[in-house]
């Protein structure tokens, strides 16, 4: 019981900061003070106590698609364990609605972008779709390796089996879907090399342009909805990348925050060492995403 | 060739009086000047004036000759409403008759794209090349723009506001998906009026209307003010107030170069340099501080010299500071060049190859990048330039790698020359007296500003006053780069062409 709270709690409550260990460490790099840590949840407050300007030529769609995405996030957030414990909502099959899950925040965000009929957004719309493609792939052949590995279909179990079944004899695999997986996380949650999250270029925007017209406590939405999305993407890496428990609730928390903040590390460093990709050269790096988990696939099938 | 008598021959920074322009009709006018830009001159401004009593207006011409560092200056007149373009001889000219065309309310007949160039009225009320109301304001970016048709083509308009604090211009794309056919700019937002200002000068305040026609280029504008107020009242400046006028319009260089090259990381993402070259780009900054007190060089030129001396304690203080700048700024920008995720977007983007550069008159590091070797300082030298030359760098791609490199390799060079000129600045006074300016002269004044040549041309009157003042900024020449840089492009890479041309609107708009 104890555990489904602290379950509910850091998925809601701890995003934002991951933004901001995102920001320090790049602040870093860069020879930079940075936005305070907590800067993220400071925008929140303020976006939550504006008006919304809404245009015209909108209909419901635009209102509706931040409030569905967010709660989709959500949801496929309770089907994600984190660490070792066991996640709040399982059933056979789940991984399905866990995917979909996530489509449906994207068909409703591309959805309000063109609503708005504005030009940057249809074609951030249209670039969102086009990776979102290709980015889907990854996240199935992830599973399927997890899936192959514990044998079940069950989102809960499956990202457990590198804990429970033991990484003997999927090592290869796991490191080839690490990969494949980091990178997703990285087209997801429009980073660099994808996406560039802090450029004011519309032209150069793929996320970010979907969400030009929103404002006030409808914008909050949308970036409170990205960062929880993060935070379950890595919630998902990390079973792969750190399949330990040591048995004590207290510490296996802990372990898992700081595994969570490592992730965010590291993604600042990703976008601190390198230049973002062409767009035309996006998809490359997704397809060869999909090929280290295809590739993963087949060793552990083989 | 074209035989001398055709053409008035002179140098950068020289007066020459009026009557011994040739004057020719508009048609040998054309064959003439379409004849030099074939042999390899460039139109370096391109103009009219009223011609006086007549009612009609004279078109002049300023030729340069990059290779004997010579200018050529030819002029012609034309009545009535109209008069044949020699666009689609000479493509170099095509935006000074469209400038001529709304200055003048004077229509070149058979030009393949007539627009207006900054939305401006026409200087000779009741006239308009476009016939508009004139009782009406003019707004800018009206009227048509090119458009390609097609059930898959869709056009993207960015601006006249944009996302960054930056000038206003408008950008219309036709693309299809994410692929450029077709850019066509639209700016004149920032149209001030400074050239018809400048008329019945010089007064204390055309220094300033120089100093604010283009807020980055403070120093490249006001030196080349200076110098045509300094050849029509045949002032001499000391060597040391060269030296000066030089270390100053190198330093603005640098920043501008500097915050460049930080702004073209920033576009890439790589944000490492983007944060350095910010700062750093403020420590040149702060230099040309210490030479006049502006972080942006205003008041440092006066006509006859310098606004401001530098004393030993100056030089001192300016060699340490260049010398923290120039590891700063080389750790920074190598950094930049040695990463390959950034050399994977500089590279084939935004191509702007040589011919096309001749073809369009393209000046400046865009130019260089191509491999024209293209530098007033080099070709035209005038003042301190003249003692000290500068290596003459260039590339050979045309890209937006070649624009961030050649900028790189001029950071070294100008670090070295002010290093050059500081350790060995020669004695006497900062500043000449200047007299009143000789009537009914012309003068023209070529400076090699950060994007390029500067081109002001003042003619005066039997008073010695401005009867007319033209300048011609390295932006006027490179917009059309820009737009033709982006042909068969991706739309994403447009922010990252954009600013490796680095344009000015006010510039332009003036």
């Amino acid at each position: 019981m104890i555990n489904l709270l602290v379950h509910f709690v850091l998925m809601l409550a701890m995003p934002p900061l991951l933004l901001g260990v995102i920001n320090k460490t790049k602040a870093l790099f860069a020879g930079r003070k940075g936005l305070p840590l907590l800067q993220n949840y400071y925008d929140l407050i303020k976006l939550a106590r504006k008006d919304v300007v809404i245009s015209q030529t909108t209909t419901w769609i635009f209102v509706a698609a931040p409030v569905i995405s967010l709660t989709g996030i959500v949801m496929a957030g309770l089907l994600v364990p984190l660490g070792p414990f066991q996640s709040p909502i399982s059933f056979t099959g789940d991984l399905i609605l866990f995917a979909y899950l996530l489509a449906v925040g994207r068909f409703f965000t591309t959805a309000a972008a063109l609503d708005t009929g504005s030009p940057f957004e249809g074609m951030g719309a249209a670039r969102e779709v086009t990776f979102a493609c290709l980015s889907e792939p990854v996240l199935f052949f992830a599973l399927l390796v997890l899936a192959k590995m514990s044998g079940t279909l069950i989102l809960g179990d499956l990202l457990h089996a590198p804990l429970t079944v033991g990484i003997q004899g999927a090592a290869a695999s796991l490191v080839l879907v690490a990969i494949g997986m980091f990178i997703v996380l990285l087209a997801e949650n429009s980073r660099i090399p994808v996406d560039d999250p802090n450029t004011h270029l519309e032209l150069t925007m793929i996320h970010e342009a979907m969400v030009l017209d929103h404002s006030g406590p409808l914008l909050g939405l949308i970036l409170y909805g990205a960062s929880v999305k993060l935070f379950v993407l890595s919630a998902v890496l990390l079973h792969i990348l750190f399949p330990f428990q040591s048995g004590y609730a207290l510490l296996d928390w802990s372990l898992f925050m700081v595994e969570m903040l490592g992730v965010a590390v590291a993604i600042g460093v990703v976008e601190s060492i390198m230049a973002r990709l062409q767009m035309r050269h996006v998809p490359y790096l997704l397809i060869a995403a999909i090929l280290f988990c295809a590739f993963g696939f087949v060793l552990l099938v083989r | 060739m074209t035989a001398p008598s055709e053409l008035l021959t002179t140098r950068n920074g020289e007066a020459v009086a009026l009557e011994k322009i040739p004057r020719h009709d508009l048609a040998a006018f054309q064959r003439i000047a379409s004849g030099a830009v074939e042999g390899g001159q460039r139109v370096a401004s391109f103009f009219g004036y009223d011609a006086g009593e007549l009612g009609g207006i004279d078109l002049l011409m300023v030729l340069a000759n990059d290779e004997d560092g010579q200018l050529n200056i030819l002029s012609t007149s034309i009545e009535g409403n109209s008069f044949p373009s020699m666009t689609p001889d000479c493509n170099q000219v095509h935006l000074f008759e469209r400038e001529i065309a709304e200055q003048f309310g004077v229509r070149p007949e058979g030009h393949p794209w007539l627009k207006p160039v900054r939305y401006q009225a026409s200087w000779r009320p009741g006239r308009d090349a476009w016939n508009r109301p004139g009782n009406q304001p003019i707004v800018p970016g009206s009227g048509d723009f090119y458009r390609v048709e097609g059930d898959e083509i869709h056009e993207v308009a960015v601006g006249p506001v944009h996302a960054g604090v930056i000038e206003p211009g408008h950008f219309r794309f036709q693309c299809h998906g994410e692929h450029v056919f077709h850019l066509e700019i639209a700016l004149g937002y920032q149209h001030r009026g400074v050239e018809k200002a400048l008329v019945e000068q010089p007064a204390k305040r055309a220094l300033h209307y120089a100093e604010n026609l283009c807020g980055d280029t403070a120093i490249g504008h006001s030196t080349a003010y200076c110098q045509v107020v300094e050849a029509l009242s045949g002032c001499r400046k000391t060597v040391r107030a060269q030296a000066l006028r030089g270390i100053a319009l190198e330093f603005e260089r640098l920043a501008n170069h500097i915050g460049d090259l930080g702004a073209l990381s920033g576009d890439a993402g790589f944000l490492p340099t983007a944060s350095y070259c910010g700062r750093i780009r403020g420590d040149f900054l702060n230099m040309t501080a210490v030479l006049c007190g502006n972080r942006f060089g205003r008041g440092m030129l006066r006509p006859g010299g310098a606004g401001y001396d530098l004393d030993d304690a100056g030089i001192e203080d300016l060699l340490t500071r260049l010398e923290a700048g120039e590891k700063d700024a080389a750790s920074a920008i190598e950094l930049l060049f040695d990463t390959p995720s950034v050399l994977a977007r500089f590279e084939g983007i935004g191509l702007l190859p040589a011919d096309v550069c001749r073809e369009l008159g393209i000046v400046g590091p865009a130019a260089r990048a191509a491999g024209l070797e293209r530098d007033v300082r080099h070709d035209h030298p005038s003042g301190i330039y003249r003692f000290a030359q500068l290596p003459l760098p260039t590339w050979n791609s045309g890209d937006v790698f070649g624009r961030a490199f050649v900028r790189w390799l001029e950071i070294k060079h100008s670090i070295t020359f002010i290093r050059d000129q500081l350790h060995a600045l020669p004695a006497g006074d900062v500043r000449a007296v200047t007299g009143p300016l000789k009537p009914g002269h012309l003068a023209v004044s070529l400076i090699e500003g950060w994007r390029g040549e500067l081109c002001h041309v003042a003619l005066t009157d039997a008073q010695g006053k401005f009867r007319r003042y033209k300048v011609t900024d390295p932006s006027f020449h490179n917009w059309a780069g820009l737009a033709y840089a982006l042909r068969d492009q991706q739309i994403s890479d447009f922010p990252l062409c954009n600013k490796s041309f680095n344009l000015s609107y006010c510039g332009h708009d003036l």
